[in-house]
């Protein structure tokens, strides 16, 4: 690992400074991903931006009924939160089906949406990747591909964004609170990630140095009937093979709004805005949801080893949806 | 909240730092490198060899040690941001010569063979227990505003981040559930 030098930020304006003055710095969370990362030698800064001190870490009900969300909130706080489980449980759901008690306990808000969009070979240095080294080529592309992109992949990357929170706060629209060197800005969460295409070294659209200080839900009652579906290799402690984040508002038998987002398919969480015109004013039943999955996935092209996700995407978007319609 | 930037006091280049924290109860101060983890600093510089390095990579769970009283990978953690704060390790779970219930209820079930990954085991269900204590939900609670049950399930679920090589998963689940109902019984 190389050495790096030690920073506590005074606050967020520190902190950006900070960055801003250290080409080579970077910021550190939970460091759940990047401490490992580093003993990889994947990552490589020689200054760590500690944040887990700025005044970052609570959860805020807002007056118009939302919620914001500290970056330095714990996962496990988060999922625990009184108002998470009650307004908002396809987001406990999603932190609670992620990683384990010990890695929950350390991650962060923000750490989380933030942490690499990666696969084995990205962690590999004595592998070919353009993520991790631009210009180097993939060696997932015709590798072993099976836990990796079906949709919206390039031949630069096939890679799939790993969070689980991700996926739950796209189908919210949350909106994610940066700070830059010239102040706070609002990005849409559906705007933060980045499709690979010919830079999939960029995973975000945002400016090197930006920090995340708090994501924000925006009021939402229908997502107090809403859920999050993993399905893994095992029981528990994995990645997901496929995962849905689901609200479903229904008028009697009538969709009167859903919202879909989908994890383990692409470089980013993926909202599933075909599906959902699909399903919104008609009459739910699984099988108009299995044809909007069928909808939203039509565009895929599995690699060869990971076609079993278009049928385990369409399964749990059914199987998702049928249990929030009979709840 | 304790340990500002002045704490941190940097040296060599600013590669290593000052820190002081504390372990198992007893203030410590260590000079040591930046890329030292929490585990390193209780292995190396401490004698503390209860936490083990299995993985190294916060996949198996046996450096789990309490910080400020909740459970952690300590092999991800960088000593120089625990500046201020507090680590208990296996050593520090009962008095020196004595056994917590949780470290009577594994000697009783035989909740484990080799022994290797036991110190990460217990320091995790202690951490897990006082979550449950909390009302915690994890992956398998059915209702997330009931207060959680301590089901099988939901202690091999909340368990699911301590590996265990000799699987001695059925008497780590039996010792776990033995000390959760003692628990329960000396509240009442």
């Amino acid at each position: 690992m190389r050495a790096f030098r030690y920073h506590r930020p005074a606050d967020v304006a520190d902190a950006v400074a900070l960055l801003g003055a250290e080409p080579q710095a970077a910021y550190l969370g939970g460091g759940t991903n990047l401490v490992d990362l580093m003993k990889l030698g994947v990552q490589r800064p020689d200054v760590l931006v500690d944040l887990t001190r700025l005044p970052l870490d609570t959860v805020e009900e807002l007056p118009d009924g939302g919620l914001r969300i500290g970056a330095t909130v714990r996962n496990s706080d988060l999922a625990a939160h009184p108002a998470v489980r009650r307004d908002y449980p396809v987001l406990a759901r999603a932190l609670l089906a992620a990683a384990s008690g010990q890695l929950r306990n350390m991650a962060t808000t923000g750490g989380n949406l933030l942490q690499r969009t990666r696969c084995v070979y990205f962690q590999d240095t004595g592998k070919a990747c353009n993520k991790r080294e631009p210009g180097s080529g993939c060696a997932a592309r015709h590798g072993q591909n099976r836990d990796l992109a079906v949709l919206d992949w390039s031949e630069q990357c096939v890679a799939t964004h790993p969070s689980d929170l991700a996926v739950a706060l796209t189908a919210l629209d949350a909106v994610v609170q940066v700070h830059e060197t010239d102040g706070p800005r609002d990005i849409p969460i559906t705007a933060l990630y980045r499709s690979p295409g010919t830079h999939p070294e960029r995973e975000t659209t945002m400016a090197r140095g930006t920090l995340i200080t708090a994501v924000r839900l925006p009021p939402l009652p229908a997502a107090r009937r809403s859920t999050y579906l993993k399905v893994r290799d095992r029981a528990s402690f994995a990645f997901a093979a496929g995962s849905v984040a689901a609200v479903l508002d229904l008028d009697g038998d009538l969709v009167r709004d859903v919202r879909l987002a989908y994890g383990a398919v692409a470089h980013r969480p993926w909202r599933a805005y075909r599906a959902e015109q699909e399903l919104r004013g008609h009459p739910f039943s699984p099988a108009l949801a299995a044809r909007a999955a069928d909808a939203e996935l039509a565009e895929a092209r599995p690699l060869r080893h990971n076609g079993f996700k278009l049928p385990l995407t369409r399964a749990i978007t059914v199987r998702a949806l049928t249990e929030l319609a009979a709840s | 909240m304790q340990g500002g930037p002045e704490n941190a006091t940097t040296t060599d280049a600013g590669h290593a730092s000052r820190v002081v924290f504390e372990v198992n109860g007893t203030s410590q101060t260590l000079t040591l490198d930046n890329r030292t983890t929490v585990l390193d600093a209780l292995r190396e510089h401490l004698g503390l060899i209860g936490a083990k390095k299995g993985c190294d990579h916060g996949q198996c769970g046996s450096c789990t040690v309490l910080l400020d009283g909740r459970r952690v990978k300590s092999c991800l953690v960088f000593a120089v941001t625990v500046d201020g704060r507090s680590v208990v390790t296996v050593e520090g779970l009962a008095e020196p010569g004595e056994l917590s219930p949780l470290q009577a209820a594994f000697i009783a079930h035989d909740a484990f063979q080799c022994g290797y990954c036991t110190p990460g085991q217990l320091c995790s269900a202690r951490g897990m227990l006082d979550e449950v204590a909390q009302g915690w939900p994890s992956a398998v609670t059915g209702d997330l505003d009931a207060p959680a049950e301590l089901t099988d399930a939901e202690i091999r679920e909340r368990m699911a981040g301590n590996l265990c090589r000799c699987a001695a998963y059925p008497h780590i689940v039996a010792a776990v559930r033995e000390t959760a109902a003692g628990g329960r019984a000396a509240a009442r």
